[in-house]
């Protein structure tokens, strides 16, 4: 068992033809993911890394009887391409471009309500279930499988707490990036309750960041729903308020969003919080040792 | 991206959207020829800088005459004002707007933002206009309306009217207020607003309702398709640093410290100021330099955390995912050369061909000290800018 993508998932990507789609389709396809087809409006027939190109997401689903899609497509016209996925009833829809205008967004979420395809995304480095399959822009062999569940708003963060965990022996069920804008799709407490379905995760790590309130409802949310211990981090403590830092979402506005209040209610809720970033695995270990869990989720 | 009140106020008239008659003026005499023009008994001399505040800072006069006009002028163009939203710095002021005055009877607040809870625009309505919202929100929260907004429909009129009952705008009023909410709303959508604030907002004694004030911020990432909001920058409000930074399509933030940074990821810049601090040290910036950076991005990235003469030191964080260590390494030393940098250099690298990118900082020559992981090459710095 695995979190939202496994080895049976079979994957599309969106706007396969541009440079930096081509990059990942290969090394996702190098990492065994099944990237039956892509999509690119106007080369439908053609073929690149020896997948099939469509003109169209339809298309291509009903060829290859796809239910995922990677959508690398460009910020002006990435919203459109979320919501042809979404159209096509795809399970899943995970979106790496960067810069979407929010409006964009906001109708984008309006349109998926009441639809079948989860979105992940956008302005994140995707999913990974390790050695079953990479969807997105994380480097594939930092990952090692195993039973802790990482959910996070921050791509090379992410890299940095699995990196630290693989090097401890500990191995991962699944990596989401959720990424790091203020209207994305799947929330952390999506990803939560995932995971606390998920028979094969016995731990998570949950990384956030300054803006918005999202950890501190993900916090509530752990603390009444979830009986796996959850260790967390939050980047941005001395970040100024009023600046953006980097991320559209990361940002204190009026007060709020602060890095001192996320982590004081996630430690109100249980979740014991990382002091520091390269602590991050200690942190989970510490945790799994207090709950003998441990043995079970070292790899050998 | 923000602009100045004068601009915000023409966006929102060529919407039809109402604010009080004015011109930008640029020296005092267009300054008295705005007010000439205008003919009205009051005018107001308004201050334009980008920060709010300005009201108290003393940046807003009211004119009873030309000569008075041309008295407040002089005094407040190249006049640096210091607002509670400026830092102690100040800001100088380049830019006048010149507006008819108007007989104020009541001050509201209205405000259109981005509710990340329900992925939603909420316009917020209170009657306690001219003071600061988040105070209102600290004080009597039960002051401020709020109705979130179907993308789909818009702003309706009756949420429109709901907030104009709920702040006790006057019945004579109450359809030209609905009319402004609707219109802002409109502005808001059109032109990819990410904030609009117009406190005040005002009833006048003829029934009049209008913008006092006019707060838009845009969405960054929107401006490929809003040219004309994008002409609107104003360069002399922004640091020259941040301007330097997005020359390289660099996020840069300048910070008070003097260890610099350079991190490629915005949750890993974020984390490494942060260690940096944990360990006693105090951050000068925060540096994304993005996941594609070539050897000019980061050149640029150098210089630029360079022209900070605070700066003591530099930590380089890098975790190569589809950033190749080598080729960020190469970067760092043609970078060293090229700049001539003598200041103590850390640098951790992880990830993708690491041992390939240690090897070319070693083989340099140059004086680089390296670490292998975040808190180590923190500690290390710390140590070194001491």
């Amino acid at each position: 068992m695995s979190v939202y993508i496994d080895k049976n998932t079979k994957v599309i990507v969106q706007g396969i033809t541009g440079s930096t789609a081509l990059f990942h389709a290969k090394q996702m396809l190098e990492y065994g993911t099944q990237i039956v087809g892509g999509v690119t409006p106007g080369k439908g027939g053609t073929e690149v890394e020896g997948v099939p190109v469509f003109n169209t997401v339809e298309e291509a689903v009903k060829s290859t009887g796809a239910n995922a899609s990677v959508i690398y497509v460009p910020a002006p016209f990435a919203a459109d391409a979320i919501m042809e996925a979404t159209d096509s009833e795809m399970d899943i829809a995970i979106c790496i471009t960067e810069h979407i205008p929010v409006q964009d967004m906001i109708k984008v979420k309006r349109y998926m309500e009441g639809k079948k395809t989860r979105l992940v995304g956008p302005n994140c480095p995707g999913v990974i279930t390790p050695d079953e399959c990479k969807i997105g822009i994380m480097p594939g062999y930092i990952h090692k499988k195993g039973h802790v569940g990482v959910v996070s708003r921050s791509g090379t963060l992410t890299y940095e707490a699995v990196h630290q965990l693989s090097e401890a022996g500990i191995g991962q069920s699944t990596a989401v990036g959720i990424g790091g804008d203020p209207v994305n799709g799947t929330d952390f407490i999506d990803v939560l309750k995932a995971f606390q379905e998920d028979d094969d995760t016995e731990a998570v790590i949950m990384i956030g960041e300054i803006g918005g309130t999202a950890e501190e409802e993900a916090a509530e949310w752990v603390k009444s729903n979830m009986d796996k211990p959850v260790v967390g981090f939050i980047g941005g403590r001395t970040a100024p308020p009023g600046k953006r830092m980097g991320h559209a979402g990361a940002i204190i506005s009026g007060g709020k969003g602060t890095a001192d209040e996320k982590i004081r209610v996630m430690n109100e809720c249980g979740i014991g919080v990382a002091e520091t970033p390269s602590v991050m695995g200690e942190t989970l270990i510490d945790v799994l040792k207090k709950n003998d869990l441990y043995d079970k989720c070292k790899t050998h | 991206m923000n602009i100045h009140e004068y601009q915000g106020k023409q966006i929102m008239r060529d919407f039809g959207v109402a604010v009080p008659n004015g011109h930008v003026a640029y020296n005092v005499d267009e300054a008295v020829e705005a007010a000439e023009k205008l003919g009205s008994d009051v005018t107001v001399v308004k201050a334009q800088i980008h920060a709010g505040g300005r009201g108290k800072a003393g940046g807003v006069k009211i004119a009873k005459s030309l000569d008075d006009v041309r008295t407040y002028a002089e005094e407040l163009l190249g006049k640096t004002l210091v607002t509670h939203q400026t830092g102690s710095e100040g800001k100088e002021v380049k830019r006048l707007l010149i507006e008819e005055g108007c007989d104020i009877q009541n001050e509201y607040y209205v405000g259109l933002v981005l509710d990340r809870n329900t992925s939603r625009i909420t316009m917020m309505a209170s009657e306690e206009g001219g003071t600061e919202i988040e105070e209102v929100a600290e004080e009597t929260p039960e002051k401020i309306f709020k109705e979130v907004i179907d993308p789909v429909t818009g702003l309706t009129p009756f949420q429109a009217r709901r907030l104009a009952f709920n702040i006790n705008i006057p019945k004579e009023s109450l359809s030209k207020a609905v009319k402004f909410m609707l219109g802002l709303y409109d502005v808001f959508v059109k032109k990819d607003c990410s904030i609009a604030e117009i406190n005040p907002l005002v009833t006048t004694g003829d029934g009049e309702v209008l913008a006092l004030d006019s707060k838009l911020n845009f969405d960054d990432n929107a401006l490929f398709r809003q040219k004309d909001i994008a002409d609107l920058r104003d360069l002399d409000e922004e640091d020259p640093k941040e301007i330097e930074a997005s020359k390289y399509d660099l996020s840069y933030i300048a910070l008070d410290g003097d260890i610099g940074c350079m991190v490629n990821g915005a949750g890993l810049a974020m984390a490494t100021m942060d260690t940096i601090k944990h360990y006693g040290g105090e951050p000068a910036n925060f540096l994304d330099v993005g996941g594609g950076a070539t050897t000019e991005k980061v050149t640029g990235a150098f210089k630029l955390i360079l022209s900070d003469e605070n700066v003591n030191g530099i930590f380089v964080n890098i975790f190569g995912g589809i950033m190749k260590c080598d080729v960020i390494a190469e970067g760092i030393v043609a970078a060293t050369k090229e700049v001539g940098l003598t200041l103590p250099l850390v640098v951790r690298l992880e990830g993708t061909n690491v041992k390939e990118g240690k090897r070319i900082l070693e083989e340099s020559g140059l004086n680089i000290t390296s670490a292998d992981s975040m808190a180590n090459g923190a500690q290390k710095i710390v140590e070194l800018v001491k």
